[in-house]
């Protein structure tokens, strides 16, 4: 987003309400997506994140409200004509049963395209997403990164003005989900392509979101830029949704400057908030944020709060282990696997919490 | 024994000598169940997919009636299409009872229904979530199908193997409908009736050998088609 012309708006909804039966799948009062972005939508599973995508992608029509694509409203018979302007991935690569080129080609074919441009326009993508070598394989003899990456050249070599992402690296393994990631990002943002994506990992929403819509029981929870909504949670479910993992509820004590003080679980803490004295909040810390040492004196200087507190208990969880600190409250901090070692914690042993003011963030209680 | 053995060398020789009739009555069949079959695949595929993928009032009532009409006696059809083509018939006007035009009515109405099923069930193995990738991939309904049914062709392949080995071996409604007609309606098989009923084995088990062969070849060459969609490339 350059300058401070207003980017346009590719897709809107408004009022837009889906339901099964009497059961109503998604209610959104307002979302848009906005020219050049990516937007992703997060939810847990279940949320109704499936069906928000289809019916911005004019596959399943709203039972009630309005859609505008590119400023105008679709109606039933401009439906296929809008959808000519999209493309979809979905979580499995659905190719059908001809070479790596021909599935790649095969929305082209939808639009009539010329046997001869087929090639030119098609080979660049599959350079791109780095399946070239592949183009005369059988799709069902790919593995299953090669399989997605050919259903993302399929959606990509139409150039749609949006591209619809539907949860494209779930089903595929740690390593060629990093990597894939890392290649689509780099891909989307140099081309500016509209883009949103599903996911119920928060992960992925932070690596690619420009902005990242919270989605939960079928209602948008918050929007907002993607660093924002991860450090400024708007609801306690959000901040669980989002990896907020210590959630204690305080009262503000002193305040001046943006900087607040609280007294949460006879702790004292500051956070960089503003707020008046006499205010009861919630106090929401990302474990990722916590650092750990065995003295006051070595804890990161840098970080105003130094809790101290006593291990309850240590969960390994890949390259990291999640420490929960007993405080007053309960404190979760997420640490590498080294720390554990060189520190030897283990349960019981006595450690210093330190987290940065502008780490920490509250939100108001009733 | 010797009385099988004595028919399998006359049948040979009957075959290697180029026996004029028996050609006669194996072209015929092959083009009357031929036609037969093209036919059924264009009222089944259509009515397969519009079965598949619609959702209209009646529509189980219909899939049962095809899933009927799939084991439906020949003989039965027969009676049906007798009566209809018959001079004062609904149909009867058409003047075509006892000729090849009354079988391959007959032996369609018999194939449709299996056509129509095997299209149903195929189409309907294609996940509707494939279907759904299609439809956000810019196709429009025609397009979606076409590429389902590609999708789909090795049971559709089926379908048409079951369609014509159905009909090419049926008896009851040829004799019926064509009357067993020398040089003008008779078939493999309402020959291969008559001949055993004369005793003359031999002539009816080259007729049985040819209608074997020919099955055999049919479903030969569709699977060939098949293995090569399937394999390789």
């Amino acid at each position: 987003m350059t300058g401070n012309d207003q980017a346009r708006s590719v897709l809107e909804l408004v009022g837009v309400r889906v339901q099964y039966g009497g059961t109503v799948a998604v209610e959104v009062d307002r979302l848009e997506v906005l020219e050049g972005e990516i937007l992703v939508v997060i939810g847990p599973n279940g949320s109704g994140k499936s069906s928000l995508l289809r019916t911005m992608g004019l596959l399943e029509p709203p039972a009630t409200g309005a859609i505008r694509f590119k400023g105008q409203p679709v109606d039933p018979r401009g439906v296929l004509t809008a959808r000519r302007q999209m493309a979809s991935v979905f979580q499995d690569p659905l190719l059908i049963d001809a070479t790596v080129f021909k599935n790649a080609a095969l929305g082209l074919g939808f639009r009539r395209m010329r046997r001869a441009d087929l090639a030119p326009r098609v080979r660049p993508w599959l350079d791109r997403l780095g399946i070239g070598h592949l183009a005369e394989r059988r799709a069902r003899t790919l593995s299953g990164g090669e399989a997605q990456r050919t259903a993302l050249a399929r959606a990509l070599v139409l150039r749609p003005a949006l591209l619809l992402l539907d949860e494209p690296f779930a089903a595929l393994d740690q390593p060629t989900r990093e990597t894939l990631i890392v290649e689509l990002g780099r891909i989307l943002r140099h081309d500016r392509i509209t883009t949103v994506m599903v996911t119920h990992d928060r992960g992925e929403a932070m690596s690619l979101g420009d902005r990242v819509a919270v989605l939960m029981a079928g209602r948008i929870q918050q929007v907002d830029q993607a660093a924002r909504l991860f450090r400024s949670p708007v609801s306690e479910e959000v901040a669980r949704f989002v990896g907020v993992e210590t959630i204690v509820d305080g009262e503000v004590i002193a305040a001046e400057d943006g900087l607040a003080t609280l007294n949460a679980g006879g702790q004292r803490v500051e956070v960089a908030a503003a707020a008046r004295p006499g205010d009861r909040v919630r106090l929401c810390l990302r474990p990722e944020d916590v650092s750990l040492a065995i003295r006051e004196e070595v804890a990161a200087s840098s970080s105003r709060n130094h809790l101290t507190g006593t291990i309850t208990d240590l969960l390994a969880q890949g390259a990291h282990v999640r420490v929960t600190v007993d405080c007053g409250f309960p404190l979760m901090a997420l640490v590498t696997r080294r720390s554990v070692e060189d520190l030897r914690l283990a349960p019981g042993s006595s450690v210093v919490a330190a987290f940065k003011a502008t780490a920490a963030h509250v939100l108001p209680r009733a | 024994m010797s009385l099988l053995l004595d028919a399998l060398r006359q049948a040979g020789a009957l075959l290697i000598g180029g026996d004029g009739e028996v050609w006669a009555v194996l072209w015929l069949s092959l083009r009357v169940s031929g036609t037969a079959t093209l036919v059924a695949l264009g009222l089944g595929i259509p009515a397969g997919v519009a079965l598949a993928l619609g959702r209209f009032w009646g529509r189980n009532l219909i899939v049962s009636a095809v899933n009927t009409g799939m084991g439906l006696p020949p003989v039965v059809v027969g009676l049906f299409v007798s009566l209809a083509l018959w001079r004062s018939g609904p149909l009867g006007f058409m003047e075509i009872l006892y000729t090849p035009a009354a079988i391959i009515v007959a032996q369609a109405v018999i194939a449709s229904p299996i056509v129509t099923g095997i299209t149903l069930a195929a189409v309907q193995n294609v996940p509707a979530k494939f279907r759904l990738q299609l439809l956000a991939l810019g196709a429009s309904r025609p397009q979606m199908i076409r590429i389902v049914l590609r999708e789909a062709r090795l049971p559709m392949l089926a379908a048409v193997m079951a369609g014509f080995g159905g009909i090419i071996s049926e008896i009851g409604a040829s004799m019926m409908v064509g009357g067993n007609i020398k040089g003008h309606t008779r078939t493999l098989t309402t020959a291969m009736v008559l001949e055993t009923s004369k005793g003359n084995f031999d002539v009816a088990l080259a007729l049985a050998i040819v209608l074997l062969v020919l099955v055999f070849l049919v479903n030969w060459a569709l699977t060939s088609v098949q293995q090569r969609g399937s394999a390789g490339r």
